[in-house]
C-alpha cells in the first residue's frame, strides 16, 4: 500500500480501539441493533480479528423490532458463526410495556433495562456500542472509552481526559466501560464502507413505493423517510444533499426536549 | 463531484472574551455552513429583544437545533472551503478547562490563536499557546481580533503581533501567519478587506487552507509497537498499528527492548479485495506473521535494526499534570506509551515552568494543571523515541489509580539511554537454547522472586513454607530460600554485621534471581532489614522482583518470639538482633503488604497465594496462544 484514504483511516482506527479494548478488559461483548452502523461495526470486528469475532454479539430484543431485522439477524449469525446472544427485560415484557406506556418509558424498560440485566448477568466490563458524533448532540461530547457508573449512568459532565490514543482502560469495580469504534465516522462514511466493502444490510434500508428507513428500531417508534434511493450508490446521493436528520424517523427522540440526553444519561446507548 | 479526503483539523483557542466564538462563528457563516435563513432568523430576534447581534449566538442557535434533531455536531463542528473539509473542535473552558482543552486540541492538526487588539496577549493567550506547542502542534495562525475597536489601527496590531511573535518564538513556534481581523463585520475573515490597506497577507479561511495536512510519518524509521499476539487459527499473528515509517514482507524486525529479530513471513488481512498484501505503510492496523517463533508481546517496539529506538530505564519529560493530587518526588504510577504499561517512580522534578513568563521555579511537587520538567524512573527497559525524533513514540500518559492523570514529552536523553545494537548493561544477552518464555510456557507459570521481608517472627518462614506446599499441589516449579537454613551452607562464612548482612542478601538475591531464570518461583523468608540491600537484589532484574512487607509489629513477634530470640536479645546474649539493637527499615513501596495480627495463618497464605497467581500466572488467553510464543 502507498497512501490510505480517509476511509482507510477510519477503519484502521476502528481496528485500533477493537484490538485495545480485546487485549485491556477481561469481559468484553458487542451491541448488535442490526442497524447499518452495527452491521459495519461487526465487519470492523472480523477485519480486526481476522474473520473471527472473539466475544459475544448481543442483542436486546424488545420483541418490537421490525420482524426482518430479525430475520436478518438469525441468517447472519448462522452464516458468519457468530456467538450470538439475546437478551431482553422478559419482567417488564410480561407486564406489557410497550410504547403506549410512554415512548422514553419504554425504551428505558426494555432496551437500556433489558441490556443492563443482560450486562450484569454475564459480568461484562466493556460493550461495543456503535454510536457515532455526527448523529446526535449528547453523542457528540462522548468518549471513544466511556466510563459507565455502577447503575450504568453516564456523567456527561465530568469525562475523562483521552487524548494520543491513549483510552481509560482502568476502572473500579462493579463499572463498566462502553467502547465507541465508530465515535469518528459520519453517516455518509459508514454509506461509502458500506458500499467498498459490500456489508449486508436489512433491506428496509432501501426504498419501496418512495419510502425507506434511514434509521431501524423498533417498529412503533421507527418511522421511513420519502426516499426513492433503491440502491447503496442512490442513498450516497442522497445524503449528500439532504439537510433532514438521521434520526428524524427515531419518535422516542422527541417525546421532549431533553428526551434523548435523559435517556442517555440513564444508560441508553 | 465531492472530494472525500479526511477533514483538517483545527482547534480555535484564546483568552476568555478575545472573540473565539464570534470567529467561529464568522467563518461557519462565510462558507456556507449554516442553514439558510439562519442569520437572518437570529437578527430578527435580537431586533425584537433590542439587544445587539453578536456572531458568538450562531453557536448557541446550533445548540438550541441540535436539540430539535438536526445533525450537528457541537463538540466538532465541520465545514469546507473551496479547497477542503474541516473540522472545528470546539475546546470548551471554564472549570474542567485543560483536561477538555488536551483531549480536544491534541488531535488537532493547526489551531487558530484568537486576541484581542485592545487588550492584547493576556494570561490565556500564553497558556494556550505555550499548551499548543508542548501537544505537538506546530502550526499555529494568529488572529488578531476586534480589529474596529482599534479603528485598524496598524500601529496598535504591530504592537500586539510584536508582543505574541516574541512570545511564541520563546517556546520554538513560529506562528504561520498573523492576521488583522474584525470578526464582528467580518472583516478579513475570508478576503482582504478595505478597513487594512497596510496588510498585504491572506485572510484567515486563507491562512487555514495553507495549513498543511498531517501526513502519516512514512518517511520516519519504522515503529509497530505490538498491540496484542493472537493465535485464533493455525497462524501467529502479531497485531499493532505502524506509527511510522513502512514494512514489507521479507524486512526483518527487532522487538525492543527484547532484542530479538525475525523476518516478516506475511502481512494478514480479512475482507476487502482478498489480495495478499506485501507491503505497509504508517497509520496502517497490520498483522503480521514471523518466519520464526521468538518471543512477542504486547508493548514491545518492532523496528528495522539500523534505527531502534532508544532503550533506558529513565525518561526526562515535560509533563502537564491533570491529577487532583499533586506530583510529588517519590510518587510512584503507571506509564503507558504507545501499547506498553511501566511502574515509575518519580526521582526529580527538576523545575516547574511558570507559563506567563516562562520563569523556572524549583518546586517539591506539581499541582493540577502545572507544567514540569520531571524525571521518572522505571523497574523495566523502556523503549523509546525522544519527542523531537517520533512524537508517536515520545509520548506517554500518566495513570494513577483508575485515571489518566498527566501526559508527557520525552526531552532528549544524554548519557543514559542506551541503542539496541550498543552492549548494555541493563540488557541480558545471554543466549538460552531454552528460553524464559518456552520454560513459563511449559510450567503454566512465569518465574520469579516473591521477596519476603519483615522482622523476625513476623511470620515469613511459616508463610513461605505453606505457599510453598499449596504450589506445588498445584504443579507449580516452586521453592523457599529460607534465612536460617541458608546460613547452614551458601552464606555460613558470615556474621550479622551490617556488612555480612548485605553479603548474606546479596548472595541470597543472586541464588533466587537464578533459580527464577531456571523458570521457578522462588519465595524468600529473609528479614532483610535494610532497604539498599533489598533495592540492590531488585536491580538483578526488577520485572522479576516482587517485595512483600509481611507487617507485624514488634510488639506482637515479641510476644510470639517462636525461636526464643528476643529473650535472648533482651538479655544482650544476641547482639545486633533486629529491632532491638539493631535497625529495621519498612519498604517504602512493596509490591505487596500483608499485615498477620489479628488473622489466622490460613488467611495470610491465601492472601500472598492470590497476589502469586494472579501475577504470575499464565491467564488462559496467554497459555491458549502460547504467551506471545
Amino acid at each position: 500500500m502507498t497512501a490510505m484514504n480517509d476511509l482507510d483511516a477510519l477503519e484502521s482506527q476502528s481496528i485500533y480501539i477493537f484490538r485495545e479494548a480485546f487485549n485491556r478488559l477481561d469481559k468484553i461483548a458487542m451491541l448488535w441493533s442490526i442497524g447499518k452502523d452495527s452491521n459495519v461495526m461487526l465487519w470492523l470486528a472480523r477485519k480486526a480479528f481476522f474473520g473471527h469475532v472473539p466475544f459475544p454479539v448481543v442483542h436486546v430484543d424488545t420483541k418490537h423490532k421490525i420482524p426482518e431485522m430479525i430475520e436478518f439477524r438469525d441468517r447472519f449469525a448462522k452464516e458468519w458463526n457468530l456467538p450470538l446472544i439475546v437478551g431482553e427485560n422478559s419482567e417488564a415484557l410480561a407486564s406489557g410495556m410497550g410504547p403506549h406506556l410512554g415512548r422514553v418509558e419504554c425504551c428505558s424498560a426494555l432496551k437500556t433495562e433489558g441490556l443492563k440485566q443482560l450486562l450484569s448477568k454475564h459480568g461484562y466490563t466493556g460493550v461495543f456500542a456503535g454510536i457515532r458524533r455526527d448523529e446526535e448532540g449528547t453523542r457528540a461530547k462522548e468518549r471513544v472509552f466511556s466510563p459507565r457508573t455502577e447503575a450504568a449512568g453516564w456523567d456527561f459532565k465530568d469525562q475523562p481526559p483521552e487524548f494520543w490514543d491513549q483510552f481509560k482502560t482502568d476502572f473500579a469495580p462493579g463499572t463498566h466501560l462502553r467502547i465507541h469504534p465508530l465515535l469518528a465516522w459520519t453517516e455518509l462514511d459508514v454509506w461509502r464502507y458500506i458500499e467498498r466493502e459490500n456489508i449486508p444490510l436489512v433491506n428496509l434500508y432501501f426504498a419501496k413505493n418512495g419510502r425507506r428507513y434511514r434509521s431501524l428500531g423498533c417498529a412503533p417508534c421507527t418511522g421511513s423517510v420519502e426516499s426513492n434511493a433503491t440502491t447503496v450508490a442512490e442513498i450516497i446521493e442522497e445524503l449528500q444533499t439532504t439537510k433532514i436528520s438521521e434520526r428524524s424517523g427515531r419518535a422516542q427522540d422527541k417525546e421532549s426536549e431533553d428526551a434523548f440526553e435523559r435517556l442517555r444519561a440513564g444508560g441508553y446507548m | 463531484m465531492t472530494n472525500h479526503s479526511s477533514p483538517m483539523k483545527i482547534v480555535v483557542v484564546g483568552h476568555v472574551d478575545h472573540g473565539k466564538s464570534t470567529l467561529v462563528g464568522r467563518i461557519l457563516n462565510e462558507t456556507g455552513a449554516l442553514p439558510d435563513g439562519k442569520v437572518e432568523y437570529l437578527k430578527e430576534v435580537c431586533e425584537k429583544r433590542g439587544m445587539p447581534f453578536e456572531w458568538a449566538f450562531v453557536m448557541d442557535a446550533l445548540q438550541a437545533e441540535r436539540d430539535q434533531g438536526i445533525t450537528i455536531d457541537t463538540a466538532q463542528i465541520r465545514f469546507r472551503t473551496a479547497s477542503r473539509p474541516y473540522v472545528i473542535i470546539d475546546a470548551p473552558g471554564h472549570k474542567e478547562f485543560l483536561k477538555n482543552m488536551i483531549t480536544g486540541a491534541a488531535s488537532a492538526e493547526a489551531a487558530v490563536l484568537v486576541i484581542d487588539a485592545h487588550e492584547g496577549v493576556q494570561e490565556q493567550s500564553r497558556r494556550h499557546g505555550y499548551l499548543l506547542h508542548l501537544l505537538g502542534l506546530r502550526q499555529i495562525a494568529v488572529a488578531v481580533n476586534k480589529m474596529d475597536l482599534v479603528d485598524f489601527d496598524e500601529a496598535r496590531f504591530n504592537v500586539v503581533k510584536a508582543e505574541i511573535v516574541a512570545y511564541l518564538n520563546s517556546i520554538g513556534v513560529e506562528p504561520t501567519y498573523v492576521v488583522p481581523v474584525a470578526a464582528r463585520s467580518g472583516a478579513n475573515i475570508s478576503s482582504k478587506a478595505a478597513e487594512t490597506p497596510w496588510y498585504n497577507g491572506p485572510s484567515v479561511l486563507e491562512a487555514l487552507d495553507r495549513f498543511e495536512q498531517a501526513r502519516p510519518a512514512t518517511d520516519m524509521p519504522l515503529r509497530l509497537p505490538v498491540q496484542d499476539v493472537y493465535k485464533f487459527d493455525q497462524r501467529r499473528i502479531i497485531a499493532g498499528r505502524i506509527e511510522s515509517g513502512r514494512l514489507k514482507v521479507g524486512d526483518t524486525l527487532m522487538f525492543a527492548p527484547s532484542g530479538k529479530s525475525a523476518r516478516i513471513a506475511s502481512i494478514e488481512n480479512w475482507g476487502g479485495t482478498g489480495i495478499q498484501a506485501v507491503s505497509a505503510v504508517a497509520g496502517q492496523s497490520v498483522g503480521l506473521t514471523l518466519d520464526e517463533q521468538i518471543f512477542v508481546e504486547r508493548g514491545q517496539i518492532a523496528s528495522l535494526r539500523e534505527a531502534a529506538p532508544t532503550i533506558s530505564h529513565t525518561l526526562t519529560a515535560r509533563l502537564f499534570w491533570l491529577g487532583h493530587q499533586a506530583l510529588k518526588v517519590g510518587s510512584r504510577y503507571k506509564l503507558k506509551l504507545a501499547t506498553a504499561e511501566y511502574a515509575v517512580e518519580v526521582v526529580e522534578i527538576q523545575r516547574v515552568i511558570d507559563v506567563e513568563d516562562l520563569a523556572n521555579h524549583q518546586g517539591a511537587e506539581v499541582g493540577r494543571n502545572a507544567v514540569a520538567e520531571v524525571v521518572f524512573r522505571s523497574k523495566a527497559p523502556i523503549a523509546h523515541d525522544s519527542f523531537i525524533d517520533n512524537p508517536r513514540l515520545g509520548r506517554f500518559v500518566v495513570v494513577e489509580g483508575y485515571d489518566i492523570v498527566g501526559g508527557g514529552v520525552i526531552a532528549e536523553q544524554e548519557g543514559a539511554a542506551e541503542r539496541l545494537d550498543h552492549k548494555s548493561t541493563n540488557i541480558t544477552m545471554v543466549n538460552h537454547k531454552i528460553s524464559t518464555e518456552v520454560r513459563a510456557v511449559s510450567n503454566g507459570h512465569r518465574g520469579g522472586v516473591v521477596w519476603l521481608t519483615g522482622l523476625s517472627g513476623a511470620g515469613k518462614s511459616t508463610i513461605s513454607m505453606e505457599v510453598e506446599r499449596q504450589l506445588f499441589l498445584k504443579g507449580w516449579q516452586v521453592t523457599v530460600l529460607d534465612g536460617d537454613n541458608v546460613r547452614h551452607g551458601l552464606c555460613s562464612d558470615l556474621g550479622f554485621s551490617p556488612d555480612d548482612r548485605a553479603e548474606n542478601i546479596r548472595r541470597v538475591g543472586e541464588a533466587a534471581h537464578l533459580f527464577a531464570e531456571a523458570g521457578m518461583l522462588v519465595v524468600t523468608a529473609f528479614i532483610s532489614p535494610y532497604r539498599a540491600d533489598r533495592d540492590r537484589v531488585r536491580t538483578i532484574r526488577p520485572a522479576a522482583f516482587h517485595e512483600v512487607y509481611i507487617a507485624t509489629t514488634l510488639d506482637e513477634c515479641e510476644r510470639r518470639d517462636p525461636k526464643g530470640l528476643y529473650k535472648k536479645a533482651r538479655a544482650g546474649e544476641i547482639s545486633e538482633f533486629t529491632g532491638v539493637t539493631a535497625p529495621y527499615e519498612e519498604p517504602d513501596a512493596p509490591e505487596l503488604t500483608v499485615a498477620t495480627e489479628g488473622k489466622s495463618v490460613d488467611e495470610t497464605v491465601a492472601e500472598l497465594l492470590r497476589y502469586i497467581e494472579s501475577n504470575f500466572s499464565l491467564s488462559a488467553r496467554e497459555q491458549a496462544v502460547g504467551w506471545g510464543l
